[in-house]
């Protein structure tokens, strides 16, 4: 064997694998370092006052109650929008349609729906309900949010029900079922808990969106349960918050940016439990 | 078991006259319906997405004709638009991303897939999707408060002062050292797609059959040649289109690029100097912009946004579908 060779190559592979050791130690640090500061810069601020005071004006304090209403509500419809037609439209795709043409071109579309830029789907929405409303308001706000949970939902829908055996189905068609109650007894209740992660995760998708927001719900220094007027909401007003020059103002910003990562997080392992559970069983 | 003797003993009890079998009927007739119309407004969002943006960009091509996407000028008191800047900056951020995220991505895939001790293997893939779920705005304030102060004070003068005597790279590197600007914002871009890109890469990298790895190791393979000769043409597919997916991400991330890109429409020769991005653009004018030409600037410029993003993520939905198909004709 040729020693020259040899030694070059094994010389080669520590120098690569030392560098994806590397690679794999400054990525951690990396995504590590921003929950450490996450952590370090926002936990001080966590206090009773963030939760029952509205945003304040420069030089004096509050909290982000106006913030957190605003994001809960127009998630919540966002959900309340997008779940329904995602499981619809997914259920059609693995049930009615599966490997029809018109599933395989609202696969393709919707993957693509998936990852397009957020903010387009604000323009998109500003275009359709702020410019025809004449203003801002929060129901545009969970229109955006809602476009942008559909694609999940369509997607997880499809996934776990195509995951449930046919002879289920074909067990209870054979019992006499029609198609309907095959799906919804069947079907649906083999797929619940895949389809229920879905739905987390498209919530924790919205919770932290910024970008659709900016233009649809705009934001509100005063708090509004007028869902047809702009809202405050947490991604927006951190936005704001981050980029003015006021400490105390900032302050605020950090610590609505730890209450979003810390709620995005929760709603993941949730998601993720639920789907272990579930593949154990 | 249960739930299927549940149904059983319904369908027994409600088939019993023709009554129900056509209630049953309609029944199964308005959930095809309902399923079928659900699906496909899902399509039709796609296209009254791109036929508003067309629609709301009309008066700013009408303007300004091709050189909309040409011209450098951004100036709404005279009304002159055009999109270069940002289109530049888009494009150059989504490079650096990509120039680092790239070989860290793969390395960590590497890592997780060939060197990590077993124990370690699933917190740390764990933690990489975990982060992919972080919204990108956690991104931008950490680069503006953290990121940035630290890239002003230690990294840019020393890349400033060693590329100073180099002919190109000395433009390319020219300082002052802002901390914000179009690199920063590129580095940002490289931390956020390294999840994304490392988590379909690992998946991938796990589909190589274990008995092509073994052969290649038993005749005396190198880890690193294992990685390059099997796994890496074995997934090249599947890698590209995570890192397309990745290129998608970057093309249109707007939050973590709006506070660290310095919002300046100029091309400068230096990477470190301040620029701006389409989303980033949009975002930061889009509320304030005033007059039917300047908003229908920004709608053109998310129009192009997404026809590029629209073809980078369909490659990338191509490639892994075509490895899907392949990983199932062989099963």
């Amino acid at each position: 064997m040729n020693a020259a060779i040899y030694n070059r190559r094994r010389a080669v592979n520590s120098v690569i694998m030392l560098l994806a050791w590397f690679a794999a130690a400054s990525g951690i640090f990396v995504l590590a370092l921003i929950l450490g500061t996450l952590l370090y810069k926002g936990v001080g601020g966590v206090s009773w006052a963030v939760f029952s005071q509205n945003t304040p004006p420069p030089g004096s304090a509050g909290g982000l109650l106006n913030a957190i209403y605003g994001s809960v509500m127009m998630t919540l419809i966002g959900t309340a929008l997008g779940t329904p037609i995602g499981i619809l439209a997914g259920t059609y795709m693995a049930e009615y349609g599966r490997g029809s043409k018109l599933s395989m071109v609202v696969r393709f579309i919707n993957d693509i729906l998936l990852s397009a830029p957020s903010i387009v789907i604000g323009l998109f929405v500003y275009e359709m309900l702020v410019v025809t409303m004449g203003h801002f308001s929060a129901w545009a706000g969970g229109v955006a949010l809602g476009l942008l949970v559909l694609p999940v939902v369509v997607r997880t829908t499809e996934d776990m029900l195509l995951l449930v055996p046919d002879s289920m189905r074909e067990a209870s068609s054979a019992l006499g079922s029609p198609r309907w109650v095959v799906i919804m007894q069947v079907a649906y209740r083999a797929a619940r808990a895949g389809m229920l992660t879905g739905v987390l995760l498209a919530i924790a998708r919205i919770t932290g969106e910024t970008a659709p927001l900016l233009f649809t719900a705009l934001n509100n220094q005063f708090m509004s349960t007028n869902m047809n007027a702009p809202m405050a909401n947490l991604p927006v007003v951190i936005f704001q918050f981050a980029l003015s020059p006021y400490a105390d103002w900032q302050k605020l910003a950090w610590t609505g940016a730890l209450l979003i990562t810390v709620t995005v997080l929760i709603l993941n392992v949730g998601a993720r439990a639920l789907s272990t559970r579930t593949s154990k069983s | 078991m249960n739930s299927t003797a549940q149904v059983a003993t319904s369908i027994a009890q409600s088939e019993i006259s023709p009554s129900a079998l056509r209630r049953h009927g309609i029944w199964d007739a308005l959930l095809r319906n309902a399923t079928r119309t659900a699906a496909i407004t899902v399509l039709l969002l796609l296209g009254g997405v791109i036929l508003s943006l067309i629609h709301g960009s009309i008066p700013a091509f009408k303007a300004f004709g091709f050189s909309f996407l040409t011209t450098e000028t951004w100036n709404p008191v005279t009304e002159k638009f055009g999109a270069l800047a940002p289109i530049y900056g888009t494009l150059v951020t989504s490079f650096i991303a990509m120039l680092i995220g790239i070989p860290v991505s793969l390395g960590v895939a590497i890592f997780i897939t060939e060197l990590c001790p077993l124990w370690l293997r699933r917190p740390i893939s764990t933690a990489i999707e975990l982060l992919a779920g972080i919204p990108s705005i956690i991104y931008g304030i950490w680069g503006l408060f953290v990121l940035s102060p630290f890239l002003q004070a230690h990294v840019q003068p020393l890349i400033i002062a060693t590329f100073s005597g180099v002919p190109v790279l000395s433009s390319l590197f020219a300082g002052p050292p802002y901390g914000i600007g179009i690199f920063t914002a590129g580095i940002i871009l490289s931390i956020m797609v390294l999840p994304y890109i490392t988590s379909v890469t690992r998946d991938v990298f796990e589909t190589v059959p274990a008995v092509l790895k073994e052969s290649a190791y038993g005749l005396g393979c190198t880890t690193w040649e294992v990685v390059s000769k099997v796994v890496l043409p074995y997934t090249r597919a599947g890698v590209i289109g995570g890192i397309m997916l990745g290129l998608g991400r970057a093309l249109g991330e707007t939050m973590a690029v709006t506070f660290v890109i310095g919002n300046a429409h100029k091309i400068a020769a230096s990477i470190l100097a301040p620029g701006t991005t389409i989303s980033a653009n949009i975002a930061n004018e889009f509320t304030e912009a005033e007059g039917e030409l300047y908003t229908s600037s920004l709608v053109a410029q998310g129009l192009i946004l997404f026809g590029i993003t629209f073809i980078v993520l369909a490659a990338a939905r191509l490639m892994l579908l075509r490895l899907e198909m392949r990983s199932g004709s062989k099963v």
